[in-house]
């Protein structure tokens, strides 16, 4: 239920008194309330759940995090390889 | 998809994995609070390449599942009747209430309708004037902005013949009811990336300092579970209990402000039953007088709450982290999606139903 999904804001216009966006998931275009989140603008990615976006995606922390990730991954290389029954770890 | 697939990186996990490996020198048990992670967990297979000590129990952050069955009583009591028309998330239309479900009251000609936003119970309610719609809406501090913004702009609008029928449940006073508990083994927690999403992270930081147990945010894709567990394994390896946010691409230490106030501009904190769990004093919310003209309690005069039957279900013991899925009798067997016997079989979120979609190859050797 907590379940929220990134999108790209599209369009935004206003619909009876409420901020509307059209937001593009992968391969569909859904509209969405920004009555939760008046600061989002055209272009940005947008976390939505039931049909509202609860948060902008903060493209810096974003970034920050895959480098750290990717840091700690270069670190690992560097130590003596474990065994490598993770062949499959993570399934699509 | 961007945000998405690169938090699948298969070459990044196992070299998190091995990461956590390095890390792990004793035996140690997390809780995933929310049934969102609980779901990438099973799907990915994340708790079974993990190193052999650190167990991953799955928490009650299911709202569908914490649900009491009281409340999808006055659901099909009200769908029941000519004049209304009762909308509900996907989910709750095939949880069991004490004597059925919303599913078999639409087959005894009750009008139910999915909806999957809050928007659609509106568009409902004013595509039909003549009838009462109401929406039974179940929900985290995720999921309660945007019902109350059903509210609100029902009474923006004057949109008379709508009604909410709610129960929402809080986090914190849950993880508070696990962590006092004496039964408790958990030792660290992984927040629920977007409850803390919308509510900030302050009330996890004050948990920290009142039970000594870490508390770390985590997101919903594999690499953020993981990065997640290294955080906490690290913490408890070197004796720490700290908060920590490892979901900062959508998580800020305030939340967001504007669904915040939209909560408490339509809700008030109040007690709550959870399904499984029993009563926990103001783990809930309720809505607030000058709203309760779009109360379906206050406005229809309903049936007591029926007594619950007893049940094969152990569902109670899953939501506290006490017992896993496959260690209930009628898993998989006499409890299935399509005739589930508990709430956490039905919902998508629910630990039962991950572990049939995703762990009945493993029925043989966990039984």
């Amino acid at each position: 239920m907590c379940l929220a999904i990134p999108g790209k804001v599209m369009t935004i216009a206003e619909e009876a008194g409420c901020r509307m966006a059209r937001v593009q998931f992968e391969g569909v275009t859904q509209p969405v309330s920004l009555d939760l989140l008046p600061e989002a603008s055209e272009g940005d990615y947008v976390l939505v759940h039931v049909g509202f976006a609860i948060s902008r995606i903060d493209e810096g922390e974003a970034a920050e995090t895959l480098r750290a990730l990717k840091v700690m991954g270069m670190l690992e290389g560097e130590l003596p390889p474990q065994d490598q029954d993770g062949e499959n770890a993570v399934r699509p | 998809m961007r945000y998405i697939d690169e938090y699948r990186d298969g070459d990044l996990a196992r070299k998190l994995l091995r990461q956590i490996e390095r890390k792990v020198t004793r035996p140690w048990v997390l809780m995933e609070i929310c049934g969102g992670q609980t779901h990438t967990i099973m799907r990915y297979g994340l708790d079974e390449l993990l190193p052999k000590g650190v167990e991953l129990v799955h928490g009650p952050g299911c709202p569908v599942c914490v649900t009491p069955a009281s409340l999808l009583d006055r659901g099909i009591e009200l769908a029941m009747r000519k004049d209304v028309i009762l909308v509900s998330y996907g989910d709750m239309l095939r949880v069991p209430g004490t004597k059925m479900d919303l599913f078999s009251a639409r087959a005894r000609g009750a009008d139910v309708r999915m909806v999957y936003s809050p928007l659609d119970a509106l568009r409902i309610a004013r595509a039909n004037p003549g009838r009462k719609v109401v929406f039974l809406a179940v929900g985290f501090e995720t999921t309660a902005p945007a019902n109350a913004m059903s509210v609100y702009q029902a009474s923006r609008e004057g949109l008379n013949n709508f009604f909410l029928l709610a129960s929402h449940v809080l986090v914190p006073p849950a993880i508070r009811a696990l962590a006092s508990s004496p039964d408790n083994r958990v030792q660290g927690f992984i927040a629920p990336g977007h409850v803390c999403t919308v509510v900030g992270c302050a009330d996890y930081e004050a948990l920290v300092t009142e039970f000594r147990l870490p508390i770390v945010v985590g997101g919903f894709e594999p690499l953020d579970l993981l990065q997640a567990i290294l955080t906490l394994v690290t913490m408890l390896e070197e004796g720490r209990a700290e908060f920590a946010n490892d979901y900062t691409r959508s998580v800020s230490f305030d939340g967001n402000r504007e669904a915040q106030q939209i909560l408490g501009e339509v809700f008030e904190v109040a007690d709550q039953s959870w399904r499984g769990l029993g009563e926990i004093g103001q783990s809930g919310l309720r809505i607030r007088e000058r709203y309760a003209a779009w109360d379906a309690d206050r406005v229809f005069d309903l049936a007591p709450a029926a007594a619950e039957a007893p049940s094969a279900c152990i569902s109670a013991e899953i939501l506290k982290g006490l017992k896993k899925p496959t260690d209930c009798s009628a898993f998989a067997t006499r409890c299935v999606p399509e005739n589930p016997l508990g709430a956490p079989m039905v919902s998508s979120e629910g630990a039962c139903s991950a572990y049939y979609q995703y762990r009945r190859h493993n029925l043989v050797t966990l039984q």
